[in-house]
C-alpha cells in the first residue's frame, strides 16, 4: 500500500455515556473506494462526520493527505462531503449549487461556467443549470451534490448513504455509475452504507461495524467467503452456523463432530481450534445442494425435512429442518432449467450436500455482537 | 361522486349538492365564508366610507357632500402633513430596524442553540404581551422619565448631577418603545424560518468550505429571509399608525401620523381630512412596504 491518503489513529468519540466510535485504527490508501457498513447506530456515519470535520473525537488523532486534521474545522479540510439528504441549496439554482464552492477559486467568470457546464456533463445533467433544486428528482439531486463536492477536486470524497432515498431500480443505476465516476475521477470514496449488498457491489474493501468497534476490514470477496467473526458473517449475506468439535486436523484438511450435522470434512489452512475443542462452522445457502435419495455415502451430507420454499425467479430459497436444530437451514439453489415445476414438498425427506470447501471456520466463543437475521 | 350518490335522488337539491361536492373553489369559499363576512363587514366597507369621506368637505360642524380634492390639495399645500408621514416612516423604519437586530439573534439562540425546552423559551419570549400595550408604554415612562428609573439610578451612582432630559418626550423614546412592544412580533417569524432550515444545508456550506460568518450570509440569512419580511411587514405597517406611544413618549417632536389623523376625527373635528390622511399614509405604506418586497426579490437574486 502506497502512503495512505486517510489515517484513523485511535480514534473515539464518546456523545456523554455512549460510546460512539471505540477506537477505530485504520487507514485508507489513495484512490480505493472504501465503505463504512454496519447496522444503524453502528457509529458508521460518526466515524464519516470526523473526517469531514463536523464532530471532533473525544480521543485518537486523524491524518488526511499526511496533515494532522483532528482540529481542523471542515472549512479547511481537502475533503469534501455528499449527504444523505443530498443538501442542496433550496434557494439556489442548479449551476449556483454547483459553484457554491468555488467563491475563491480564483477562476474568471468565464472559466467557472466552462467548469460547471463540463461538471453537468460528468453527471450527465447538461443545460440543467438554470433549474431549481426544487425541479429535480432524487436521483438528479444526488448527482448535483456530486458535483458540487467534485468541482473543488478534494482530495477524498465522503459519502453519507447517498443512495439511501432511492428506490431500488434506480438505486442500482447509481451504484454503477458512481463506482465509473470514482474510477474516471481518481479520488478517493469513503462510503458510509448499513446496504451490505451496496457495500460488496461498489467498494475495494470494506469495514464492518458494531457498536462502535471496527470488526473486520476486507474486501468484499474475503469478507463474504472468508469472514473471520460470527457477526461479520451473519451481517453480510446469510450464513448457516453449526457448533463443532474439532476431531483431528490432517494435511489440510479438519475433521469434526456436530450434534446436526453428524461427521464433516472441511479444508482450510490451519486448525481451527485445539483436537477436541469447539470452533463454529458457517456454510452459505447457496453452498448446499439438495438430493432427494440418501447421498451420505459422497462425502459431507445430513438428512433433513423440507420445510417452506419461496420462488424468487432467478432462485429459489429454501428451509430444511435438521434432527436435533430449532432454527432451519437456509439452502438457496439457482434456477437453473426454464421449468414451471417446482422442487418443494413439505415434509418431504432431503439430503443436504457440501463440498469440503464450502464451510468457513470460526472462533467458537460467542461474538460480542448480536446475533441478526440476514437477507 | 359517492357523497352524491348517496344524496336522495335527483331534483336541484341534488344538482346543488353535486356542484357542490365537485367544485373545489365552491367549497373554499364556503370553507373561507365566516372569515369572508368579517372581511367584507369589517374592511371593505369601512375602506369605501374612507374613501368617500375623503373627498368630501367639511365646513364648521357640516358635513357637505359634494365632490371636491380639496383634502387632497392641504395635505401637498401644507408642509406639515407630509414631514409628520415622512417622520412617521422613518421613525417606523428605525423601529423596524431596531426590532429585527435585537430579534434575530435571540431567535438564532433559541432556533440553533436552545436544545431542550424550546416552548419555554418562546413563552418566555411572549411574556410582555401579557400586559396591555398601554401598560408597557406607561412602563417606559416610568423608565426614561425626568425622575425615572434611568434618572434616579444614574443620580445614585454619582454618574450625572442632573436628570437627563433628552430620554423622554423624543423621537428617540418612541423608537424604544416601539422596538420594544414590538419584539415578540418580530422573533416568532424569524424564529420559524430558522427552525425550518435543514442542518444540513449548514454544514455542507462550511464543508464547501465557507467560514461560519460566510455560511451565515450565503446561506442562513438568505434562507431565513421568508421570516425576516414577514417580521418587517408586522413590525412596520403598524407602527406607521401607531399614535399611543407618541402621545404618550414622544412629546412635540415625537408626533406622527396616528396623532394627526387622530385629532381630526376628534378635537379638531375635520373627518373628510382626516380620512383623505389616512389615504395617503395607507398608500405611502404600501409603497414603502412595495420598495421592501423589491429589495428582498432583488438581494435573493443577487445571492442566487
Amino acid at each position: 500500500m502506497s502512503a495512505p491518503i486517510i489515517s484513523i489513529e485511535h480514534v473515539f468519540k464518546e456523545f456523554g455515556s455512549v460510546r460512539a466510535v471505540n477506537d477505530a485504527n485504520f487507514e485508507i490508501a489513495p484512490g480505493e473506494f472504501f465503505s463504512l457498513l454496519g447496522p444503524s447506530g453502528c457509529g458508521k456515519t460518526t466515524l464519516l462526520r470526523m473526517l469531514a470535520g463536523f464532530e471532533v473525537p473525544t480521543r485518537g488523532r486523524i491524518r488526511i493527505d499526511g496533515r494532522d486534521v483532528t482540529m481542523v474545522p471542515p472549512n479547511h479540510r481537502p475533503v469534501n462531503m455528499v449527504f444523505q439528504n443530498y443538501a442542496i441549496f433550496p434557494h439556489l439554482n442548479v449551476a449556483s449549487n454547483i459553484a457554491f464552492g468555488m467563491r475563491k477559486s480564483g477562476l474568471s467568470k468565464r472559466a467557472l461556467a466552462d467548469r460547471i457546464e463540463e461538471m453537468l456533463e460528468l453527471i450527465r445533467l447538461p443545460g440543467y443549470g438554470e433549474r431549481t433544486a426544487m425541479e429535480l428528482s432524487g436521483g438528479q439531486r444526488q448527482r448535483v451534490a456530486l458535483a458540487r463536492a467534485l468541482i473543488k477536486q478534494p482530495r477524498v470524497l465522503l459519502l453519507d448513504e447517498p443512495l439511501g432515498a432511492l428506490d431500488k431500480k434506480l438505486r442500482e443505476q447509481m451504484q454503477i455509475e458512481l463506482r465509473q465516476l470514482q474510477q474516471r475521477v481518481g479520488i478517493t470514496f469513503v462510503f458510509v452504507t448499513h446496504d451490505q449488498e451496496e457495500a460488496l457491489t461498489l467498494s475495494d474493501r470494506i469495514a464492518v461495524m458494531s457498536q462502535g468497534d471496527v470488526l473486520e476490514i476486507s474486501t468484499p470477496g474475503a469478507l463474504y467467503e472468508a469472514p473471520r467473526s460470527r457477526f461479520v458473517a451473519d451481517f453480510i449475506g446469510t450464513m448457516n452456523f453449526f457448533d463443532c468439535t474439532l476431531r483431528e486436523y490432517r494435511d489440510g484438511v479438519a475433521t469434526a463432530d456436530s450434534a446436526e450435522l453428524g461427521r464433516v470434512r472441511t479444508t482450510c489452512e490451519a486448525p481451527p481450534a485445539a483436537a477436541g475443542e469447539g470452533f463454529v462452522l458457517g456454510i452459505r445457502p447457496e453452498k448446499f445442494q439438495l438430493a432427494f435419495e440418501d447421498a451420505e455415502a459422497t462425502g459431507n451430507a445430513v438428512r433433513g425435512r423440507m420445510g417452506p420454499s419461496a420462488y424468487l425467479g432467478d432462485r429459489s430459497h429454501f428451509y430444511v429442518y435438521l434432527e436435533g436444530r430449532d432454527d432451519p437451514v437456509s439452502v438457496a439453489l439457482p434456477n437453473l432449467a426454464k421449468s414451471l415445476e417446482r422442487i418443494g414438498g413439505t415434509g418431504r425427506d432431503v439430503w443436504l450436500t457440501w463440498s469440503d470447501d464450502a464451510a468457513v471456520l470460526l472462533p467458537g466463543e460467542e461474538q460480542a455482537g448480536t446475533k441478526r437475521e440476514g437477507r | 361522486m359517492n357523497a352524491a350518490r348517496t344524496a336522495s335522488g335527483s331534483g336541484p337539491r341534488w344538482r346543488v349538492r353535486a356542484w357542490f361536492m365537485r367544485s373545489e373553489s365552491g367549497r373554499g369559499y364556503a370553507l373561507l365564508s365566516p372569515t369572508l363576512v368579517v372581511v367584507v363587514l369589517g374592511l371593505l366597507f369601512p375602506m369605501l366610507i374612507l374613501t368617500t369621506m375623503s373627498f368630501w368637505k367639511q365646513e364648521y360642524v357640516d358635513l357637505v357632500r359634494t365632490f371636491t380634492t380639496e383634502n387632497y390639495a392641504a395635505f401637498f399645500d401644507k408642509r406639515i402633513y407630509s414631514l409628520i408621514l415622512y417622520r412617521s416612516i422613518r421613525i417606523s423604519a428605525l423601529v423596524t430596524l431596531v426590532t429585527i437586530v435585537l430579534a434575530y439573534p435571540l431567535a438564532y439562540y433559541i432556533a440553533f442553540h436552545v436544545k431542550k425546552n424550546k416552548m419555554m423559551w418562546i413563552v418566555l419570549v411572549t411574556i410582555p404581551f401579557w400586559t396591555s400595550y398601554l401598560l408597557r408604554v406607561f412602563a417606559w415612562k416610568v423608565i426614561l422619565g425626568y425622575n425615572g428609573v434611568v434618572n434616579s439610578g444614574l443620580i445614585s451612582l454619582g454618574i450625572i448631577s442632573e436628570p437627563l432630559e433628552f430620554l423622554l418626550y423624543n423621537p428617540t423614546a418612541v423608537v424604544i418603545t416601539l422596538a420594544h412592544a414590538w419584539a415578540a412580533v418580530a422573533i416568532l417569524p424569524i424564529y420559524v424560518s430558522l427552525e425550518k432550515i435543514d442542518r444540513s444545508l449548514i454544514e455542507a456550506a462550511r464543508d464547501l468550505g465557507e467560514s461560519a460568518f460566510m455560511t451565515f450570509v450565503r446561506v442562513t440569512l438568505p434562507l431565513s429571509l421568508p421570516g425576516v419580511i414577514a417580521a418587517s411587514l408586522l413590525v412596520f405597517i403598524p407602527t406607521v399608525g401607531d399614535y399611543v406611544t407618541p402621545a404618550l413618549v414622544g412629546g412635540t417632536r415625537g408626533i406622527m401620523m396616528g396623532n394627526i389623523i387622530q385629532s381630526m376625527f376628534g378635537k379638531a373635528l375635520n373627518w373628510p381630512l382626516g380620512a383623505a390622511l389616512s389615504i395617503i399614509s395607507m398608500l405611502t405604506v404600501t409603497l414603502a412596504v412595495c420598495v421592501l418586497l423589491g429589495a428582498t426579490r432583488w438581494y435573493r437574486k443577487k445571492v442566487g
